[in-house]
């Protein structure tokens, strides 16, 4: 017997979510620094979008309108205090790696665990800038349509919040 | 205070946007400002330690039972909206059935068929009361997805 979920939809929504979950997972992981928040989150936020599918205009980016969703569901999730963050979710990049010798990755454990800190120090807005261009790669663009500002706007808050991530890792870059 | 034409021509230069007129104008504006030059130098530097990391990837399982995980979960969300329907159906049916036979039983005090003809009724007001402010919220109510 076929699923109670619409076949067509159900086709289509299911190439949506592959072809988005590696982005709506970090973006999530980037916003709540725990892998299993990130995971029940990001899938949460597929599942709110299936129900409200019919909302989704077709001709438009899916993330665009996914990652209000996404945002929600991660400020919500931030807001309830009683919940711990977990403060490990960057890595040193694979070819930085491959020549990496002990010392370098103390040093690079320690980079990572004061870039984790300073991250984690930052305004939501701030930190959502920050993983949304300097980890996701978004365009100026993308990132104007994401958040509705000018892409100006965008481009302004990402220097404020590097030159404010700069001044927490003084001394340790 | 940095002026917003330099920002965005760094930006610019960082994303390689930059055509060869920004770019002049780009580094006559930091020639003529040693607190641009600054600014940039930090800026890149900044950039280049958040270039060396990225978020961490999850093992290879996650992603290959990512959507089932996904398409499990609304297929459940569905089962349990089928299954409370069915409760409610089964249980207001029965309700009735013992109210109706309670109310048609002629040893039954008068004083407990009133009682319990308007316990019911005064469940059935509630129940529609709830059901009509839940439609109402979801339907009026664009920041719903907030917890406040």
């Amino acid at each position: 017997m076929e699923s109670e979920i619409e076949t067509s939809n159900k086709e289509y929504f299911e190439i949506l979510v592959k072809q988005n979950m590696r982005r709506a997972y970090f973006t999530a992981l980037g916003f709540v620094g725990s892998h299993d928040a990130a995971l029940d989150l990001s899938q949460e936020a597929f599942i709110r979008a299936y129900k409200g599918f019919s909302k989704f205009d077709r001709k438009k980016k899916f993330f665009t309108w996914y990652y209000k969703i996404l945002k929600n569901l991660c400020l919500n999730y931030l807001r309830d205090k009683k919940k711990r963050r977990e403060n490990h979710f960057l890595e040193i990049e694979a070819e930085n790696l491959k020549a990496e010798n002990l010392s370098e990755r103390i040093e690079n454990a320690e980079l990572i665990s004061t870039m984790e800190g300073a991250i984690e120090e930052l305004e939501f807005e701030e930190r959502e800038i920050i993983i949304l261009r300097e980890f996701e790669g978004h365009s100026y663009k993308e990132i104007s349509g994401m958040l509705n500002i000018p892409t100006g706007s965008v481009m302004s808050k990402l220097y404020y919040t590097r030159k404010k991530l700069a001044k927490k890792l003084r001394n340790k870059i | 205070m940095i002026n917003e034409k330099f920002i965005v021509l760094m930006e610019k230069y960082f994303s390689n946007e930059i055509s060869n007129e920004e770019k002049k104008e780009f580094e006559e504006l930091m020639n003529s400002d040693s607190r641009l030059k600054t600014e940039f130098e930090e800026q890149k530097r900044i950039k280049e330690v958040l270039n060396k990391m990225k978020l961490k990837n999850p093992s290879r399982e996650v992603w290959d039972s990512y959507w089932m995980g996904v398409y499990n979960r609304i297929e459940r969300g569905i089962a349990w909206v089928v299954i409370s329907i069915g409760a409610l159906i089964f249980f207001g049916y029965a309700s009735y059935e013992i109210v109706n036979a309670f109310i048609k039983d002629t040893q039954a005090p008068v004083l407990a068929k009133i009682g319990i003809s308007m316990l019911v009724f005064g469940g059935l007001i509630l129940l529609f009361s709830l059901l009509r402010e839940k439609i109402f919220t979801s339907k009026r109510d664009k920041y719903k997805e907030i917890q406040r």
